[in-house]
C-alpha cells in the first residue's frame, strides 16, 4: 500500500502537558495535581482500578470536563478554556459512540463536516481511512450490520479522518471480547507505528497497558503512582500497589523485618539482599513476582506446602504455603507438583523488591 | 440402553399430564383470543355505525341496522359539493400540521434540554412543566379566551393553535426517551465540532425517531379532533374546523346525522394517512445500534 497522506500530512507539535491538574465535584476533589509531560508522538496509557481518575483526566483533556485547577497544554497552546473541537484531538469511546443512523461512511467522515475541505478532499480522505483500516468493503453499511470489532475499528476510523494532534482512547477495547481485544490491540499499535500520532489511551486492564504503550501512567485514588516505560514499572516499582498492579499473578508479598543485610521473615526465615539497605529493625515487605520465584530440586530460600495447581501447559502455577502466607510460584509445565506436597522455592536476590511498610515505598 | 428407553416410551402419566397441560393451555388461548376478539368488535363498532349512517337516507338514521336498506352516496355528495367542507377541511389540515411540527420541535427541545444539560432550577421548571397537566382544559379555556381576546387572536389560525404549539405531555414523553440516548453520542458529537444545535438536530433527534413519530400522531389526532376551544374560539364559519363544521349540520329542529357521519368518515381518512405514515417509525427502533451490541 502507498504510504497515506494521513501519514505525511505535516502538523504542529502534538506534545501534552499537564500542569498540577485538579478536578473537584463540590468539595470533593478526585484528582489532586496530576503533573505529566508527553512527548509528540507518543503512545501513553493510562492504567488504574476503577475511581482511580484516568477516565476524568482524559475527559479533561478532551474538554468535556471542567478543569479545577491546573492547566493543560497541547502543542504550544494553553487549552484550558477552549472547546473540544478547538483542541485538535479526537477520541474514541468504550460504546463506540457511532451514529446508527448513518452508513460507515458518513459516520467515519461525520468529523469532517466542519471542515473546509472540498467534497472531493473529504471523499479522498474517507476512503484512505477506509483502507488503513480495512474496511473499504464495508462503507455502505449501517452499524448495526457491522460486527463488535467493524464498529470499534469505524469509531477509530472517525477519530483518524481529522488527523488531530491528539488521540484520546477511552477503554475502547473493554467491550471485546478476548480474541478481538488481542486483536484490535496489535492493529491500534500498528497504526500508531504508521500515523504517528501522539495517543493517550486510559484502561484498566495492565495487560493491554503493557503490551501498548510507550510510557505508562499508573494512577489510585486521584495520584500518579509512576509514570514509566512498561519494563521500568514492571522491573522497577515504586510502590507496593504498582508491584502487584502490573504483573499477573500479582507480586507476592511477605513482610519482615530489616536485619542486618537482609530480612527477616519470622520464624527465624532470613533472606539475604546484601545490595539492598533499610533501617536496622525497620518493617519492610519483600516482593518477589511468581514468574521469579521457581520450584527447585536444591536449596530454596523456603519450603512450603502446595496448596492449590494451576496448570498453564507451558508453566504451571502452584500456590504455597509459606510461613503463615500462601505464596505463587512456578514449576514446570511437564512435571508439576501435586496439591499437598513439600517444595522449595527460589529466587535471585536482584529479582527482589523491598519496600517500607509503612508508606509501601520501594526501597533502594 | 435404559436411558433410550425412557427417552422413546414416556410414561403413560407423563402421557395424561403433559395433555392436561397443552389442554389448559390452548382454554387459556382460546379466552385471551375471545377477550381480543371482544374488545375488537368493541372498538370497531362506532366506526361500523358512522359508515353505515353516512350510507343512510335521513328517514332510516334512526334504524340500528348495520347494513342500510337503501345504501346511498348522496351524502358523501352532499358533503363534497359543499363548500364550507373543503373550508373546514383545509382548516384542520393547516391547524394540526403546524401545531404537530411545532409540538414536534418544541417539545423535543425542551425535553432535550432538561434531560442533558445542567442548570439551576432544572428540575423545578419539570416539575412546572409537569404540573399543568393536572389542569383540565375545561379550566384553562377561560385564561385562553381572556388571553386571545386581549390580544386579538379571536377567530384567527393562531387564536386555535397557541395553546397546541408546546405540550407537557410531549416535553416529559420526549425528556423520558432522551435519557435512553448514551451521552457518548452527543460527546463525540461535541468533539466532532458540532455545536450544540447541531447535536440536537442531526445526533440526537434521529435517534428518537419513534418517540417522535409517537408524539406526531397523538399531536395531530389530539388537534384534527379538538373540539371545545376551537368551538370557542371561531366566531365566523369560515374559521370552523372539521369537527365544529360537522356539529353545525342540521338545524335547531332537527340534527343531520347522517351528514355529520358521513363527514366524520371523510375526516378520518388523514389520520390514517398520519398513522400509515409514522407508525413504522415506532415499530423500528435505532437507538442502539451503534453502540456495543
Amino acid at each position: 500500500m502507498p504510504p497515506s497522506a494521513l501519514s505525511c500530512r505535516s502538523r504542529p507539535l502534538a506534545t501534552l502537558s499537564l500542569r498540577n491538574l485538579v478536578k473537584s465535584y463540590g468539595k470533593v476533589e478526585v484528582l489532586h495535581g496530576i503533573n505529566l509531560d508527553v512527548a509528540d508522538g507518543e503512545f501513553v496509557v493510562f492504567v488504574g482500578p476503577s475511581g482511580c481518575g484516568k477516565s476524568t483526566t482524559l475527559r479533561m483533556i478532551a474538554g468535556l470536563e471542567e478543569i479545577s485547577g491546573g492547566e493543560i497544554h497541547i502543542g504550544e497552546r494553553l487549552v484550558n478554556n477552549l472547546e473540544p473541537k478547538e483542541r485538535d484531538i479526537a477520541m474514541v469511546f468504550q460504546n463506540y459512540a457511532i451514529y446508527p443512523h448513518m452508513s460507515v461512511r458518513k459516520n467515519i467522515g461525520f468529523g469532517l463536516r466542519t471542515s473546509k475541505l472540498s467534497k472531493e478532499a473529504k471523499d479522498k480522505r474517507i476512503d484512505e481511512v477506509a483502507a488503513i483500516l480495512g474496511m473499504t468493503d464495508l462503507l455502505e453499511r449501517r452499524p448495526n450490520q457491522l460486527s463488535g470489532g467493524q464498529r470499534q475499528r469505524v469509531a477509530i476510523g472517525r477519530a483518524m479522518v481529522r488527523d488531530p494532534a491528539v488521540f484520546l482512547f477511552d477503554e475502547p477495547l473493554s467491550n471485546l471480547d478476548a480474541q478481538l481485544r488481542t486483536q484490535m490491540r496489535l492493529e491500534i499499535k500498528k497504526l500508531h507505528q504508521r500515523v504517528g500520532n501522539t495517543i493517550i489511551f486510559v484502561t484498566h486492564d495492565q495487560v493491554e497497558a503493557m503490551t501498548m504503550a510507550d510510557r505508562i501512567v499508573i494512577m489510585k485514588d486521584g495520584y500518579i503512582q509512576q509514570v514509566g516505560t512498561p519494563l521500568d514499572v514492571y522491573h522497577k516499582p515504586a510502590n507496593t500497589f504498582v508491584a502487584q498492579f502490573i504483573g499477573a499473578p500479582s507480586m507476592n508479598m511477605l513482610p519482615g523485618n530489616w536485619a542486618g543485610k537482609g530480612v527477616k521473615l519470622g520464624d527465624g526465615l532470613g533472606i539475604d539482599l546484601p545490595e539492598r539497605s533499610a533501617p536496622e529493625g525497620a518493617d519492610v515487605i519483600l516482593g518477589v513476582r511468581p514468574d521469579d520465584l521457581v520450584v527447585t530440586g536444591g536449596k530454596g530460600l523456603f519450603s512450603g506446602t502446595v496448596n492449590i495447581v494451576e496448570p498453564l501447559g507451558a508453566d504451571t502455577l502452584v500456590y504455597v504455603g509459606v510461613n503463615g502466607h500462601e505464596v505463587i510460584a512456578k514449576a514446570s509445565g511437564r512435571e508439576p507438583p501435586k496439591a499437598g506436597d513439600t517444595v522449595k522455592l527460589t529466587a535471585k536476590a536482584g529479582e527482589m523488591h523491598l519496600f517500607d511498610a509503612k508508606s509501601g515505598e520501594a526501597l533502594p | 440402553m435404559a436411558s433410550q428407553d425412557i427417552a422413546v416410551k414416556p410414561s403413560t402419566d407423563a402421557l395424561f399430564s403433559g395433555s392436561s397441560r397443552n389442554s389448559r393451555r390452548n382454554m387459556g388461548q382460546f379466552i385471551r383470543w375471545a377477550l381480543l376478539f371482544g374488545g375488537g368488535i368493541l372498538m370497531i363498532m362506532p366506526i361500523v355505525f358512522m359508515v353505515s349512517t353516512s350510507l343512510k337516507f335521513p328517514f332510516e338514521v334512526y334504524n340500528l341496522n348495520l347494513i342500510p336498506e337503501e345504501p346511498t352516496i348522496e351524502n358523501y355528495t352532499y358533503v363534497l359539493e359543499d363548500g364550507r367542507f373543503y373550508r373546514w377541511f383545509v382548516n384542520s389540515l393547516v391547524i394540526s400540521i403546524v401545531t404537530t411540527a411545532s409540538a414536534v420541535f418544541f417539545d423535543a427541545l425542551v425535553g432535550y434540554a432538561l434531560c442533558k444539560f445542567r442548570f439551576p432550577g432544572r428540575y423545578l421548571v419539570f416539575i412546572a412543566i409537569l404540573s399543568t397537566l393536572m389542569i383540565p382544559t375545561e379550566m384553562l379555556v377561560i385564561p385562553w379566551y381572556l388571553m386571545s381576546k386581549s390580544f386579538g387572536w379571536l377567530d384567527t389560525y393562531w387564536g386555535i393553535m397557541f395553546p397546541g404549539v408546546m405540550t407537557a405531555f410531549g416535553t416529559f414523553l420526549m425528556k423520558q426517551f432522551f435519557e435512553t440516548v448514551p451521552d457518548d453520542f452527543l460527546e463525540a458529537a461535541r468533539i466532532d465540532g458540532l455545536n450544540e444545535f447541531q447535536i440536537w438536530w442531526q445526533v440526537a433527534m434521529p435517534l428518537v425517531r419513534p418517540a417522535l413519530a409517537a408524539l406526531a400522531i397523538f399531536v395531530f389526532l389530539g388537534n384534527w379532533t379538538a373540539f371545545i376551544w376551537p368551538l370557542i374560539v371561531t366566531n365566523s364559519v369560515e374559521m370552523y374546523t372539521l369537527p365544529v363544521g360537522l356539529s353545525s349540520f342540521g338545524d335547531e329542529v332537527d340534527v343531520a346525522w347522517e351528514l355529520i357521519m358521513t363527514g366524520a368518515a371523510i375526516s378520518t381518512l388523514p389520520t390514517l394517512v398520519v398513522f400509515l405514515i409514522f407508525q413504522r417509525f415506532i415499530i423500528r427502533g435505532v437507538v442502539m445500534a451503534g453502540l456495543k451490541g
